[in-house]
């Protein structure tokens, strides 16, 4: 770019960059201090005179305990964790598959199997829930870790697919023929040389699948239904509000605890999940 | 070791024919070298033998057994591509033990046969690099390692040379014809440089369109191309082409173009005959075209000017303009020439080509 | 030297016999198929069987644990009647269009101040990135806590900034619910956009810029002439998946409003919730879901003709 004078640069660019970062993370910092914030500063209306909204002279971690002895938050994270990694696997070896399939084999239908894959890719899960739940049902899957185990890949599976197919497509061909012509069968060809080529694209989808299946909502909220089987977004929704009151404290230290399992993966993977979520949009 | 048979073989691409009835049978530890320009369908027809390409009819045979239906890796061959393939997440080693691994052989045999085949090629040293921590020369010596240690019935190269720089695809040209002078086994050598199928093999098989043009010894082909597609083909730099009227002279048979005309020499004089009156096309190396001194018989000079001098060294090559035609002479480098002049050249008449203007095949 | 030694001169020996699956599986069609059948399968199951049977609802008067009975298009007919479905529909319309093009808008020029080079650039991008990824409902809890009327903290820094002089009830008045919650879609949208923009940004070729530059053509003609038709064909992709997400949205109204006040932030997904599950008449529920279905359906037809049509030129 080229350079102007100082105020410019502050002007077009550290102002409107630092206004974006702020108002993109400021939440995420409300969640932390509403968290670490004793009642009865909490419930405190911001007209008193003796508001202070953005720190606490009383740091306390009580909201955080009650949330960990009173409720079944504990639980939920198990239950999440459970779901999205069981999840993530079958759809990862789905996609892996039909990535591979539709992206190096010749055979007949495969450009109307490779829409069809994408269509599903744009097929919301607002749109089929209530009848998935009656079919949840008559599998007798209602109330189960299975319920979401089964339906998550119909949103993972496209999208895995959809990218793994851009990563299977840069392979050049000749690495394949050559296992084959050294000996292998077109099925070891594409595990032994294909797949752990594809190794980093693999995780990118693996990544995304994991935040995508962590934060999925309606499937959860409609095919759940006791307190004990719940996710984290459910439960922290509906057992820490009681008619209307709200726990805020309680409910804060629950968004921050299961966004932890999140952001921790995605601290570690930045750039697989930043490549998983552009290779996403690839037409 | 087995000799290996290609009977009527073709291949359509829905309405394209890319291998037209090619027949080809490759002996018994000969280094065969089908050579071509891009879409000639050597790549096609090399796909075919490696099982890479479903054939639409015809066969291929290795040793006795026709092996159209056979996977690749059921061929007993070994294949060097092009870009050499090799595996970028394992070492050397596991590059080259792969296809050993795929075939159960034991441990303590793959790693013999490994360092025997490393030792031979010089990348001992190597063995537990990825392949991108290596040269080109090494990558395509690994590339070479990994066919030997398979011990297979026919080795498959695929324009091996063409992805190293042209003073490394030199040397490595002389390091192959050594390694195949000892390597005594079946091998078919795909190129589309005319230099390297006329330095390594030891038949060349010329093709163009899917079609086969020419089979023979590197030096037949130089000498006598059965078309004018194959003597353009071969040889650098490119023979000359001249249309030449083809009349009764008082002296005998002449070949006339607007720029020049000759004499038709006695031995060719026979087979041109029944051209007289029509045109034909008349072909020169090069080399073959030389500074005229007195002792030249004057039917087979003529007079030329010389537009462009490239000085390569071990030779001049002059640029012509021979009337409306131009031509490419090799000559000395002691000869001073430049721009502008005027030389008399002559042909050596027992190097000289005719070709059927509507066939192009050799007269 | 022993390369004949090495290479193993021996006898031809015939090809081994395979057995039948392996024989199957060297066959392109049949090693598809078997890739492929996990994935038709669970697709199959839960996509497509899902759909049939929502058309198969949405056409009786099936409600929880009563089984229904063939009403043809009633539930239709009495959704083009039902006042609160038709202003579901508008706020849809609104909410999409409204969010998308703010998102688009804010993220692209925060894609724009991100293409450049400054310290701490990797950190920043990674940061900004977190409204995308942690989960939304747990994200929109907090800009629920930052609405509230009487604790709000937006509110008090207005009211200290001195723009305004009473409260605001950013969620509870009719008139402003749904702005809050587009502020908060955008605000959760933004991100994705800037990214997605951002990695379209870098593949276009500095030079062109720098070419455009010594054209003379000023900052805002090189972006108008230069940046933003090449960044088109990103931009399509981004806007199509995201007017795809807001149009189906749900968790976000769910947390924030539950599509209240009266209506005022009610979708299409909220209110099939509603109706569906809170009151139970499955087939109602299914029809007004499905209700959504042709305007997807028209959205992804028109952009990725339009995609397309870009792609082509």
């Amino acid at each position: 770019m080229i350079e102007g004078a100082k105020w410019r640069r502050w002007v077009y660019f550290y102002i409107p960059l630092s206004g974006f970062v702020f108002w993109l993370l400021f939440p995420f910092y409300w969640m932390l201090v509403t968290s670490i914030r004793p009642d009865r500063e909490l419930y405190r209306p911001w007209m008193a005179p003796n508001y202070t909204p953005f720190w606490t002279a009383h740091p306390t971690l009580v909201h955080v305990m009650d949330l960990l002895t009173e409720t079944l938050f504990t639980r939920w994270m198990l239950n999440t964790l459970f779901i999205a990694i069981v999840s993530t696997v079958i759809s990862l070896f789905c996609g892996v598959f039909a990535g591979y399939a539709l992206s190096r084999l010749k055979f007949p239908f495969a450009g109307s199997l490779g829409a069809g894959i994408f269509i599903t890719y744009l097929v919301p899960q607002t749109l089929l829930f209530i009848p998935l739940a009656d079919i949840i049902r008559n599998f007798h899957l209602g109330d189960t870790p299975w319920a979401l185990i089964l339906t998550y890949p119909t949103f993972l599976i496209p999208f895995c697919t959809w990218l793994l197919m851009g990563y299977f497509k840069a392979i050049p061909r000749e690495l394949e023929e050559c296992a084959r012509i050294d000996g292998a069968t077109r099925w070891k060809a594409m595990l032994y040389i294909i797949i752990p080529i594809a190794v980093p694209g693999i995780m990118s989808a693996g990544i995304f699948a994991f935040t995508l299946s962590w934060n999925e909502f309606i499937y959860a909220l409609v095919f759940l239904s006791s307190a004990e089987q719940k996710t984290v977004s459910v439960g922290v929704t509906s057992e820490l509000v009681r008619g209307d009151v709200f726990y805020w404290g309680q409910l804060m230290a629950g968004a921050l605890l299961g966004s932890i399992p999140v952001a921790f993966i995605y601290s570690f993977f930045v750039e697989h999940y930043v490549a998983g979520l552009t290779g996403s949009v690839k037409g | 070791m087995a000799r290996v048979l290609i009977r009527n073989l073709n291949k359509m691409y829905d309405d394209f024919h890319a291998v037209k009835d090619v027949n080809l049978e490759i002996r018994d530890k000969e280094f065969l070298v089908l050579v071509g320009p891009s879409g000639c369908g050597k790549t096609t027809t090399l796909r075919m033998v490696a099982g890479l390409e479903t054939i639409t009819s015809g066969q291929v045979l290795i040793g006795d057994t026709v092996v159209n239906d056979l996977a690749p890796m059921d061929r007993d061959i070994a294949m060097v591509f092009q870009n050499y393939a090799l595996y970028p997440h394992m070492s050397v080693y596991d590059n080259m033990a792969f296809g050993l691994k795929m075939r159960k052989v034991e441990r303590a045999e793959i790693r013999k046969r490994v360092q025997d085949a490393a030792d031979i090629l010089g990348i001992r040293d190597y063995l537990a690099r990825k392949p991108r921590q290596l040269s080109g020369g090494q990558r395509q010596r690994v590339a070479l390692g990994r066919a030997i240690v398979r011990h297979p019935q026919v080795f498959l190269f695929d324009e091996p040379l063409s992805n190293l720089d042209a003073k490394l695809r030199v040397q490595m040209r002389v390091e192959l014809k050594i390694f195949f002078n000892f390597l005594k086994t079946t091998e078919i050598y795909f190129t589309h440089d005319q230099v390297e199928a006329m330095t390594l093999g030891d038949r060349v098989v010329v093709m163009r369109g899917g079609l086969v043009q020419q089979v023979g010894e590197p030096l037949e082909l130089y000498n006598a191309p059965v078309n004018r597609f194959v003597a353009g083909f071969i040889g650098s730099p490119a023979m000359n082409f001249a249309p030449v009227r083809v009349s009764n002279g008082k002296d005998g048979l002449r070949a006339d173009n607007p720029g020049f005309g000759i004499d038709v020499p006695a031995e060719i004089r026979p087979r041109l005959q029944p051209y007289a009156g029509r045109d034909v096309i008349m072909g020169i190396r090069p080399e073959d075209l030389q500074l005229a001194n007195g002792s030249y018989p004057p039917g087979l000079c003529f007079d030329a000017m010389v537009e462009v001098v490239e000085k390569l060294g071990p030779e001049i090559l002059l640029d012509l303009q021979v009337g409306e035609q131009t031509m490419v002479a090799a000559v000395e480098p002691n000869v001073r020439a430049k721009r502008g002049d005027k030389l008399r050249f002559a042909l050596r008449p027992e190097r000289l080509h005719f070709f059927d203007t509507g066939s192009e095949a050799a007269i | 030297m022993a390369i004949s030694e090495a290479v193993g001169q021996r006898p031809f020996v015939r090809a081994p016999r395979r057995g039948v699956a392996t024989r199957l599986l060297e066959d392109e069609r049949w090693l598809a198929a078997a890739l492929l059948l996990p994935t038709v399968v669970l697709l199959g199951l839960f996509i497509a069987y899902p759909f049939i049977e929502g058309v198969l609802l949405s056409v009786t008067d099936t409600k929880v644990g009563i089984p229904g009975h063939f009403v043809a298009l009633q539930n239709f007919i009495a959704l083009w009647h039902d006042s609160i479905f038709g202003t579901a529909v508008w706020n849809t319309f609104v909410y999409t269009a409204v969010a998308t093009v703010f998102k688009l808008a804010l993220g692209l020029w925060l894609a724009l101040l991100l293409n450049r080079h400054f310290r701490g650039k990797a950190f920043t991008r990674a940061f900004i990135l977190l409204p995308f990824i942690i989960p939304t409902v747990l994200s929109t809890f907090a800009w629920k806590w930052m609405f509230d009327p009487t604790f709000s903290v937006i509110n008090w820094s207005l009211f200290q900034l001195g723009l305004i002089h009473g409260r605001i009830n950013w969620l509870g008045d009719p008139n402003l619910a749904l702005i809050s919650v587009i502020i908060v879609n955008v605000w959760r949208g933004v991100p994705f956009f800037a990214i997605s923009l951002l990695a379209g940004l870098q593949t276009i070729n500095p030079e062109l810029q720098e070419a455009a530059a010594i054209d003379g053509a000023r900052p805002w003609q090189r972006f108008w002439h230069v940046t933003w038709p090449l960044l088109l064909p990103v931009t399509m992709v981004v806007v199509l998946f995201s007017v795809i997400q807001t149009f189906a949205d749900f968790q976000l109204v769910y947390v924030l409003t539950g599509g209240g006040p009266a209506n005022a932030t009610q979708l299409f997904a909220t209110y099939a919730y509603q109706v569906g599950v809170g009151t139970g008449l499955l087939s109602e529920g299914a029809a007004i879901s499905l209700a959504m279905f042709p305007f997807l359906l028209i959205v992804v037809v028109v952009q990725l003709l339009y995609i397309r049509r870009v792609e082509v030129h």
